[in-house]
């Protein structure tokens, strides 16, 4: 680790070429594994274990890659920072930054609220405001690798551009509804902040270690997870009939989507915790507009996070964000279903 | 001694952040009191946008996720 403080540049340099060589070597190694098992070969079982010894390295090594990086990305994209680029500017540009920018700043559900608070009172647009909020645990760097590391970038970048779109335009509503008399008095009464920052001097050296600390936190945190969800993925590969959840959640059913907006509700889970469920869905023939709606639902729009809006928003604004975000991801269900 | 509050709505990480704090004073036989401050309207009186937020002796020295052993350490030695 004292290399990592005198030359940070080598360290990134030579970690990342140690990381692609071993990835490149995923394949072959995964190959020689699982002929080395005493299981007959060329089988549904030994494919399916093929498929598990590939997928699972190969997701954790790109989610600790992707982590990596945006730790130490973060690491220039603190909460502090964001509000201040989007102090007083006007509505509609700064929606689109708050919606990008809350794909790269930290954020965790439980600093919602005082984020939130945190905004308004630097004079950032309610509206601006409800975009940041919406992206953020909706569109985020785990959910995006995850579906691209499983299921490709197509859906990993249709995710993005519709978590986007839905965050842009729902905050940009709420910002025409001209809802601030509808935040609690409390908040529209707490001091104005100015929204000024510190810059700590944080050398290279200081946000790599922060990039192998949010890599511990989060990949420690959501290894499992990924672990079910490629069993689950693993063990219906060619076994399972693909066309068993079409009935219900295929694009023939109307009703799916609605129903899948409102099953994600009350569960309250990061975009991790739902790649399982996504996975064992989309396998079974569930079409992809549901399934992803199901997984916007579950990450932006959860019972405790209301639990604790209410107390700085009042029932009507709570109930139009409800509205204007459940909306815009039901267009998205039947857009993706509709296109595909 | 130390006055300290932990600042969070009461998520894992805040809980994380408590239990670590105690544990690090016991192992070095500090003393301190600690406090979980729960209440929005308080926890935004110390104008932190990330929780657990972490105060000592009124000062702000910490926000958003769980601090290091090495950084508590650090802040009950000093």
């Amino acid at each position: 680790m004292q290399s990592l403080e005198r030359w940070p540049r080598v360290f990134l340099l030579v970690a990342a070429l140690l990381w692609w060589g071993l990835y490149l070597a995923l394949t072959p190694l995964s190959e020689a594994f699982v002929a080395q098992l005493p299981i007959p070969q060329n089988t549904h079982l030994s494919s399916a274990l093929q498929f598990f010894f590939y997928d699972t390295p190969k997701v954790l090594m790109l989610l600790a890659a992707v982590v990596f990086v945006m730790g130490i990305v973060n690491s220039y994209f603190t909460p502090e920072q964001t509000r201040l680029l989007l102090a007083g500017r006007h509505e509609g540009i700064a929606n689109v930054m708050a919606a990008g920018l809350g794909v790269l700043t930290p954020f965790c559900s439980c600093s919602a609220v005082p984020l939130f608070i945190g905004f308004v009172q630097a004079g950032v647009p309610l509206g601006v405001t409800f975009s940041f909020l919406i992206s953020a645990p909706m569109v985020n760097e785990v959910a995006l690798t995850l579906l691209f590391g499983m299921f490709g970038w197509k859906i990993a970048s249709f995710y993005l551009g519709m978590g986007l779109l839905v965050a842009i335009v729902s905050g940009w509503i709420i910002g025409r509804l001209k809802m601030e008399a509808y935040l609690e008095d409390w908040v529209r009464d707490m001091p104005k902040v100015d929204p000024q920052i510190e810059t700590s001097g944080t050398t290279l050296s200081e946000r790599i270690a922060a990039g192998f600390q949010s890599v511990r936190e989060i990949v420690g945190k959501i290894w499992h997870y990924i672990f079910a969800g490629i069993a689950i993925g693993a063990s219906i590969h060619g076994y399972v009939p693909e066309s068993l959840m079409a009935p219900i959640m295929g694009k023939e059913a109307w009703w799916s989507v609605p129903l899948a907006v409102i099953v994600g509700v009350p569960m309250y889970s990061n975009a991790a915790g739902v790649i399982p469920i996504v996975q064992a869905l989309l396998s079974k023939g569930a079409a992809l507009g549901t399934v992803l709606a199901f997984m916007m639902s579950v990450t932006a729009l959860s019972l405790p996070e209301m639990v604790i809006l209410r107390k700085v928003l009042k029932p009507r604004l709570i109930a139009t964000f409800i509205g204007i975000v459940a909306s815009g991801i039901l267009f998205v269900g039947y857009a993706f279903n509709w296109i595909l | 001694m130390k006055d300290i509050k932990v600042l969070g709505t009461g998520c894992a990480n805040c809980k994380n952040t408590v239990a670590l704090i105690q544990q690090v004073a016991q192992a070095r036989n500090i003393e301190i009191t600690l406090q979980k401050v729960e209440e929005i309207k308080d926890i935004m009186g110390y104008g932190v946008m990330r929780t657990p937020g972490i105060v000592i002796n009124g000062k702000v020295v910490h926000a958003g996720g769980v601090p290091s052993r090495e950084k508590i350490e650090q802040w009950l030695d000093s």
